[in-house]
């Protein structure tokens, strides 16, 4: 299915691409489609996916914006839907402990729902990757339970840990750094988002799937032993 | 081997920065004033892709453990080679065990330091630039070595020179685009956002924040592509222009994009001192 779509010039140098203003599933399947039609261009620079949009970055400036936006067009209609093939599931253990889970209480006091209900609810749903952004390996995830939407804190943390899980209004997802924060943090994941000695310093890709699979303090501690040896291996599958 | 024997404010390893990775959430990193960076590599005859040291606000000192041609371009702060005073935008003959130091601040905010065939640190995912997360190191300690190329003075090469561009250090006006939500504002706003600026101490390579409020009615929007130049409105009011080391996507709206030619000179520019966008074409 093709959308209509908005494409305006961004600087000098930048076509923006937009889509409408929603975050849908059916969206970011077009919009990594039509990425992958451009990425490889040898006149492009860089391609910058988000939420309903497609950036596309030049080497060189844009002297005929009208032409440049043709060309897109062209390769619009030229896309084909992203193989199944290539989109992956990953399993992320993460410890819902309350050593970790550091606003779990506060969230399962304003919800009305014991702890084990929110973390079932966080732990029952794939969520979709629609991109990368924020710092290096931060998951932009859709499709948090309604019922666990919980407003950023007032007072953002000046340091949250690396491997932290949180939930900021109606998205949940992951600081792959220490970073100072604002969202509700509900657990850890002791599994590396971002390791840039890596061949692909980030394993996942916009259009990927995440499923959160609750683990305890001990195998925590064990698979985080594992990840700093090097040999623990992420469960995946094709979707 | 270039030695840091003191590291002043803040001083990097830049080169045009890594492309290619924003969709892994990767910073474009990369020298902040493109226009003294390129100046300085191109009076050496070095590639425009060659790693430069990028020093912010002066004070550092450098020795150099071997022979080069050395040119410094951007801000100028009564930098010495050894006892004598250099200028700008010229090209040195390095001995050595000289030692290149700066002094009082004549013009300009960063400096760059362009040594024949470029800085030879680390390359990580195509690019020399220092970055967070990226690179082993964000900024040069004392005590860092650089290795540079060994370089033969026997052959007696000319370079040239050339006359310093005050309007570069001086000039307030920012050429610059409408952005994304540009068309979001009111006359008002529109107006508003072409008067004069002051920086505020709130700036860095991440961004410049101006002290100037606006008015803001604007939603948030959803969080999309950002990149260097881009000037933001924040639910203050505020403005805030995006630099080197921005994110790659951010959720406020988007107002202008300012000209690479305005970015260099931004990167110039200090606390308290004045900008004013200028609309292209206006």
């Amino acid at each position: 299915m093709n959308f209509e779509l908005s494409y305006k010039p961004f600087g000098a140098f930048a076509i923006l691409i937009e889509w409408p203003s929603i975050i849908d599933e059916v969206i970011i399947q077009d919009i990594v489609a039509f990425e992958k039609e451009i990425e490889n261009k040898e006149s492009v620079l860089e391609a910058v996916i988000a939420y309903n949009s497609l950036l596309v970055r030049y080497h060189e400036p844009i002297l005929n914006v009208s032409l440049k936006i043709q060309e897109l067009q062209v390769l619009y209609d030229l896309k084909r839907p992203i193989q199944k093939q290539s989109q992956k599931l990953w399993e992320i253990p993460v410890c819902y402990d309350l050593s970790f889970g550091l606003d779990l209480k506060e969230i399962s006091r304003q919800k009305k729902q014991p702890l084990e209900e929110i973390i079932a609810l966080h732990s029952s749903v794939d969520y979709l990757i629609y991109f990368i952004g924020f710092q290096p390996g931060f998951l932009y995830l859709g499709g948090l339970h309604k019922k666990i939407h919980t407003p950023r804190k007032s007072n953002p943390r000046l340091r949250v840990d690396k491997g932290s899980l949180g939930i900021g209004g109606k998205q949940t997802g992951i600081y792959p750094q220490d970073s100072s924060g604002g969202w509700n943090i509900i657990g850890k994941s002791p599994v590396d988002f971002f390791t840039i000695s890596n061949e692909q310093p980030c394993f996942a890709k916009p259009g990927d799937r995440i499923r959160f699979s609750p683990i305890n303090l001990n195998t925590f501690y064990q698979i985080e032993k594992e990840v700093s040896n090097g040999t623990h291996i992420l469960r995946s599958k094709l979707l | 081997m270039i030695e840091v024997i003191h590291p002043g404010i803040y001083c990097s390893v830049q080169d045009e920065g890594r492309f290619g990775f924003a969709k892994i959430g990767i910073p474009m990193a990369g020298v902040m004033d493109q226009f003294s960076a390129h100046l300085g590599n191109s009076l050496l005859k070095n590639q425009k892709t060659d790693a430069l040291i990028e020093v912010t606000f002066g004070m550092a000192k450098f020795k150099f453990n071997i022979d080069t041609f050395i040119c410094i371009t951007g801000a100028d702060f009564s930098q010495k080679l050894n006892d004598d005073f250099i200028n700008t935008q010229e090209v040195y003959k390095v001995k050595k065990g000289s030692i290149l130091s700066f002094g009082k601040r004549n013009h300009g905010f960063r400096t760059y330091i362009a040594v024949k065939g470029g800085i030879q640190s680390e390359i990580v995912l195509k690019s020399r630039s220092f970055s967070k997360e990226i690179t082993s190191k964000i900024r040069l300690e004392k005590g860092d070595k650089l290795s540079i190329l060994a370089q033969k003075f026997i052959e007696y090469t000319r370079f040239s020179k050339v006359k310093i561009y005050e309007s570069h250090f001086l000039n307030p006006n920012l050429e610059c685009f409408p952005g994304p939500e540009f068309d979001r504002l009111n006359n008002s706003q529109k107006q508003q956002l072409l008067m004069s600026f002051t920086i505020s101490e709130d700036n860095n390579r991440v961004g410049y924040q101006l002290n100037e409020v606006l008015e803001n009615n604007l939603a948030p929007i959803l969080t999309s592509a950002v990149m260097p130049g881009t000037v933001q409105l924040t639910p203050s009011g505020k403005l805030v222009i995006l630099m080197r080391d921005c994110q790659v996507t951010g959720g406020y709206p988007r107002v202008l994009q300012l000209s690479e030619v305005a970015i260099s000179k931004m990167s110039q520019k200090i606390r308290s001192d004045h900008v004013k966008f200028v609309l292209n074409g206006q």
